[in-house]
């Protein structure tokens, strides 16, 4: 099983370069006419996109949309504003403990992912590469350690950190992420290892490189796009945890923003849309813009984890 | 390989120290490169794993470790009306969900597929709600669900489609609808993209041969796409509905549970019971009994896995 998963990772990039020339290829288009098209193709596609985005719209038409507005749906349309407003973004950054909590998502964030990265490269480079006795059955595991939900598992780990004397503080999640993260990138970076060429290595071994200057010098700098692939997904998936954050953290000060949304944010005002619509748009920009740098690589990240 | 390195010992003809042999020998190196990966995945997720089983035969408390009680915390559970309405809700949400996760993320897929202008930002947007934190988008969707302040209620009611507003999330069956229509706007985008990468591996040719045979477009769907497909659709639908299944984040953040325990999954049962009621003992119970189905879904993708190797050939492996 794990061979047969490990040799589709190593096809990947073979794929990549298939899904380009698909891409420029007309193929049996013109044996479609354009009102064909219309109906079949950008009808559905834009009522799917309408969707996909509106949430998006009205969170940001909230955030910035005076609250006389909001809750006056006759005089005004609620697909619009007039007089756009920023009151509701001053008070949440200046108001409310939302910095800190946007420094602390992005602190956990940032450590989880290099601490998961350092680990991942060095399991996933002797996994693909030592070849040591077991490393199939050790390959095995770290894709079983994919499907261990973290829904299983906040209860004991509740305890766990306890015990270990880390409970409400930034570095129990820091620690804790990793096992969300390293069997992700692991299995992703090993896809990558394998497609360096083993001749690379025996050259520098014949050189009298030991393995660790292999890694460094040679595989490292080969495989920076499945590292950036691993990165960014990492880190999206740190940003968007939320169990964990929530049983492990009690304090205010100590919050990311995902928790601090559903727990601080949330009172009884029926004016308290607007802050929540602009946390919660504040709180996702950071994802869209890296997003936005690195689709391919995203794309990449995700169906590299999935086709195994 | 091997040899260049014993005709590298030989030549020094002399036994190397324990320390070369600890920097070398690739056993040796192969532990000292998994380390820290084991470290964290034996402390924080075999560890609480093995615990976590432990700790449903017991009466333990946050902070407080429990005596061993048995099985008196399933049999309360058997007993218990919320625990099996929360398992149909997790049933009824994981099928519903996947099922219609899985329609439109392959209908979509095969648009995407299709030759269009802008193709490369069409396939980005169609991302951003998978990229977005489900609690933030949750927290749209609950706005968006309001009972007085509604945008689906006041469209409906200008239409003239609707008197009152519809209460989304005040009505048992509304917050089900409701969430496990949240719930597949955040989880198509992942299935149609992954599904995506394995529709753009398909030979352009095989369509051609096929239309030439005179197959049409269902008949291309049915014996061309859907059977080239299966592997990589058996996976992401194991992902799916594993994560599906589990969720948490979504109903936590728009019902917490409620109306009346309404739109409780196991999962969110689990962290009222665990950690809001401080039970822990029974939270893991009710986590534990996650664990079958899970292993359920993971077989499906084992079998999934068997069939690619299967249809590669024996020899392709």
């Amino acid at each position: 099983m794990v061979k047969a998963m490990t040799d589709a990772a190593a096809e990947k990039p073979g794929t990549t370069t298939q899904v380009l020339t698909s891409d420029t290829q007309e193929g049996m288009t013109y044996l479609e006419s354009i009102p064909r098209r219309i109906v079949t193709l950008w009808l559905p596609l834009g009522l799917i996109m309408l969707i996909l985005l509106f949430p998006f719209y009205w969170m940001a038409l909230t955030s910035v949309k005076p609250n006389a507005q909001l809750i006056d749906m006759e005089t005004y349309n609620p697909f619009w504003v007039v007089e756009p407003t920023l009151d509701h973004i001053k008070k949440l950054l200046f108001g409310t403990q939302y910095p800190r909590w946007l420094w602390n998502t992005m602190y956990v964030a940032t450590a989880a992912t290099f601490l998961s990265i350092f680990a991942s490269v060095l399991a996933a480079y002797a996994i693909a590469r030592l070849k040591f006795r077991g490393s199939q059955v050790v390959g095995a595991t770290i894709f079983m350690a994919y499907l261990v939900p973290p829904s299983i598992l906040f209860i004991p780990l509740a305890s766990v950190i306890h015990f270990y004397g880390l409970f409400d503080s930034p570095l129990a999640l820091i620690l804790v992420y990793p096992t969300i993260l390293i069997p992700f990138s692991t299995w992703l970076l090993m896809g990558y290892f394998k497609t360096i060429p083993f001749e690379l290595e025996e050259c520098a071994l014949i050189d009298g490189a030991s393995r660790w200057q292999i890694l460094t010098k040679i595989i490292l700098p080969l495989a920076v796009p499945g590292l950036i692939s691993a990165f960014i997904f990492s880190f999206t998936l740190c940003w968007n945890e939320f169990i964990y954050a929530l049983t492990l953290t009690t304090s205010v000060q100590n919050k990311t923003v995902p928790v601090a949304i559903v727990s601080e944010l949330v009172d009884g005002d029926v004016y308290r849309w607007g802050s929540l619509m602009a946390g919660a748009l504040v709180g996702s920009l950071p994802l869209v813009v890296l997003y936005a740098f690195f689709v391919e690589h995203y794309v990449s990240a995700m169906t590299g984890a999935v086709k195994e | 390989m091997s040899t260049v390195e014993e005709t590298a010992e030989v030549s020094r003809s002399r036994e190397p120290s324990l320390w070369s042999r600890l920097k070398t020998n690739r056993n040796w190196l192969a532990i000292w490169f998994m380390l820290p990966a084991a470290i964290f995945l034996i402390l924080f997720l075999a560890w609480p794993l093995i615990l976590g089983v432990w700790l449903s035969f017991t009466d333990a408390r946050l902070a407080r470790p429990g005596e061993f009680v048995g099985f008196e915390n399933y049999e309360w559970l058997w007993d218990d009306s919320i625990f099996w309405l929360s398992v149909f809700n997790t049933l009824l949400y994981t099928i519903v969900a996947s099922a219609i996760k899985f329609a439109v993320g392959l209908y979509l897929a095969l648009l995407l597929n299709r030759h269009m202008p802008f193709k490369a930002i069409i396939r980005s947007v169609v991302l951003i709600p998978f990229i977005v934190p489900t609690v933030l988008s949750a927290i749209a969707f609950w706005w968006i669900y309001d009972a007085q302040f509604s945008i689906i209620s006041w469209s409906l009611r200008q239409m003239g489609l609707i008197q009152q507003n519809i209460n989304f999330l005040g009505d048992g069956n509304w917050a089900r609808a409701s969430l496990i229509f949240a719930n597949i706007w955040r989880g198509v985008p992942f299935v149609a993209i992954t599904l995506l990468a394995g529709l753009q591996t398909v030979s352009p040719s095989l369509y051609e041969a096929a239309t030439l045979d005179g197959a049409s477009a269902w008949q291309r769907f049915r014996y061309v796409t859907y059977p080239l497909l299966t592997p990589i659709i058996a996976v992401v639908m194991t992902f799916s509905v594993l994560f599906t299944f589990t969720d948490f984040q979504l109903i936590w953040a728009m019902t917490r549970g409620g109306p009346v325990n309404a739109t409780h999954l196991m999962a969110t049962l689990s962290y009222q019971r665990g950690i809001l009621s401080g039970r822990l003992g029974e939270g893991a119970a009710i986590a534990t009994a996650m664990i079958p189905f899970l292993l359920a879904a993971i077989m499906i993708s084992w079998f999934g896995l068997q069939r690619r190797k299967w249809q590669h050939g024996e020899g392709n492996d």
